[in-house]
């Protein structure tokens, strides 16, 4: 088995860390790189930050978050909002990024996952997927939860490996912030279904959470957010609980 | 402070290499100029993306001759990625395409089947931990001795180092029963499959070592 990672998803709405249920209902927390960086130094494997308002003119202030994170947090950050093009990638990759996670353009224009991993590889490309249920299945929405795509996620996810991307980030909104446990049958049928590696999100509330998503919905890592920014669960702990479980996850001293 | 080459030529994550080496201490010159790679007092090869791109790269900057110059001279190079792959004779990412040749051996695609016949995940993504192959510990290896006993580092790659000669291995890790190269050196020469600048502090004590150690003239 692939190491499991264990991942801190950031969502920013600059110049605040936020958090809300279901993507919606948002908290400002504080600065985003203060908890990066205190995450970095409890062991966490990555870092994702999600540009929640993303738009055409105001990528500064993210484009700031990202260096000065890059400065002093040597693990890998992926960073995702509004990457719409090459050249987005290219700017978020040169500030420090080392992925670029895609959705909504994604969906709009599929092709863009395969420019942007002939520019920079497959490995710097993330498709972030956000599902919801619906009809027995999930359907793919952009726009941070808000626009429905009447996309198939299995079949998009499949569509989006076929296309370039490296990994797949699989955010359930129905479990988002409710801290009780991830999608198990989303994850199950995407993973199934992949041979690149799958990040589930939403949902992580207790530590055997993480367990279960990684032993029966065949998760690669694991994306938390609400449990870490509000201190309900220490990394510490979390892969304590992980290496007890017998998961292959990084020990760190 | 120590003045390290850093070889800019479009193929790599050069901004956080760089970010890791000054963290570490170096004073890096993140260059393409075939001459001030020749004189450098330490090289470092980023790399990211495919062999054969990645030595166009180099070709199209008249690079590879310096690179073997500043080899030959005894001072320390590190390969980092790519940038180790490419030391080697030859890779096969699409097709097969001649590399540096300073290290005899080729680089293949990491096997779709794992030991036990499973699907892998390709690329090999995530943290992997660090198995010395010439002794029992790193303690007293120029760039990874003092490391600790846990000592993982992150991997991003589709393709692995095979050495045709073992002893030029330092570092192996393991990937579902399957031996990846993590590590490999001969005299000067030193490079990381894995990346060192994204390794936390154990990637940053490894920097350091490199950015210190000596050489022999």
């Amino acid at each position: 088995m692939q190491n499991i990672r264990l991942i801190a998803r950031l969502d920013v709405k600059a110049p605040n860390l936020i958090k809300g249920i279901h993507l919606e209902g948002l908290r400002k927390l504080g600065d985003p790189g203060d908890f990066a960086r205190r995450y970095y130094h409890d062991g966490v494997d990555e870092i994702i930050y999600i540009d929640t308002m993303a738009s055409l003119y105001e990528r500064n202030t993210i484009i700031d978050l990202i260096s000065k994170t890059a400065e002093n947090v040597f693990i890998p950050i992926t960073v995702g909002g509004g990457v719409r093009s090459v050249n987005d990638a290219r700017t978020l990759l040169r500030s420090g990024a080392d992925k670029v996670a895609v959705n909504t353009a994604a969906l709009k224009r599929p092709e863009l996952i395969t420019e942007i991993s002939r520019v920079f590889g497959s490995q710097c490309v993330v498709l972030s997927i956000q599902a919801k249920q619906q009809d027995g299945g999930w359907e793919a929405y952009g726009d941070n939860g808000r626009e429905r795509s009447g996309i198939d996620v299995i079949e998009w996810a499949a569509k989006g490996a076929k296309l370039g991307a490296g990994e797949i980030l699989v955010t359930s909104i129905d479990r988002e912030g409710t801290r009780q446990g991830f999608d198990l049958p989303l994850l199950q049928a995407i993973t199934g279904s992949l041979n690149i590696p799958v990040i589930a999100s939403g949902g992580m509330g207790a530590l055997d959470h993480l367990v279960v998503a990684v032993k029966e919905g065949g998760a690669d890592a694991v994306a938390m957010a609400h449990v870490l920014h509000y201190q309900e669960l220490e990394l510490t702990d979390i892969r304590r609980h992980a290496v007890s479980a017998n998961l292959n996850v990084r020990i760190c001293t | 402070m120590s003045r390290v080459a850093l070889i800019d030529y479009d193929r790599g994550n050069l901004l956080s290499v760089e970010r890791a080496l000054s963290y570490s201490g170096a004073d890096v010159d993140i260059t393409d100029d075939p001459d001030r790679v020749a004189t450098a007092e330490r090289v470092v090869l980023p790399g990211v993306g495919a062999f054969g791109d990645a030595m166009d790269g180099l070709r199209e900057r008249g690079l590879i001759g310096p690179i073997r110059q500043f080899v030959a001279s005894g001072r320390p190079f590190l390969g980092v990625c790519v940038g180790m792959q490419l030391m080697f004779n030859e890779g096969e990412e699409f097709g097969t395409h001649e590399g540096l040749g300073l290290l005899p051996g080729r680089v293949v695609a990491i096997p779709a089947k794992a030991a036990d016949g499973s699907n892998q995940k390709i690329p090999h993504i995530g943290w992997n931990k660090l198995c010395p192959t010439r002794c029992d510990d790193f303690q007293g290896n120029a760039l990874l001795g003092g490391i600790g006993n846990t000592p993982y580092t992150y991997f991003v790659h589709s393709f692995m180092a095979l050495p045709s000669d073992k002893t030029d291995r330092v570092a192996d890790c393991d990937y579902n029963g399957i031996n990846i190269c993590a590590a490999v050196n001969r005299n000067n020469i030193w490079g990381c499959q894995f990346h060192p600048e994204k390794s936390g502090e154990v990637g940053l004590r490894i920097l350091q070592n490199f950015i210190t150690m000596g050489w022999q003239n």
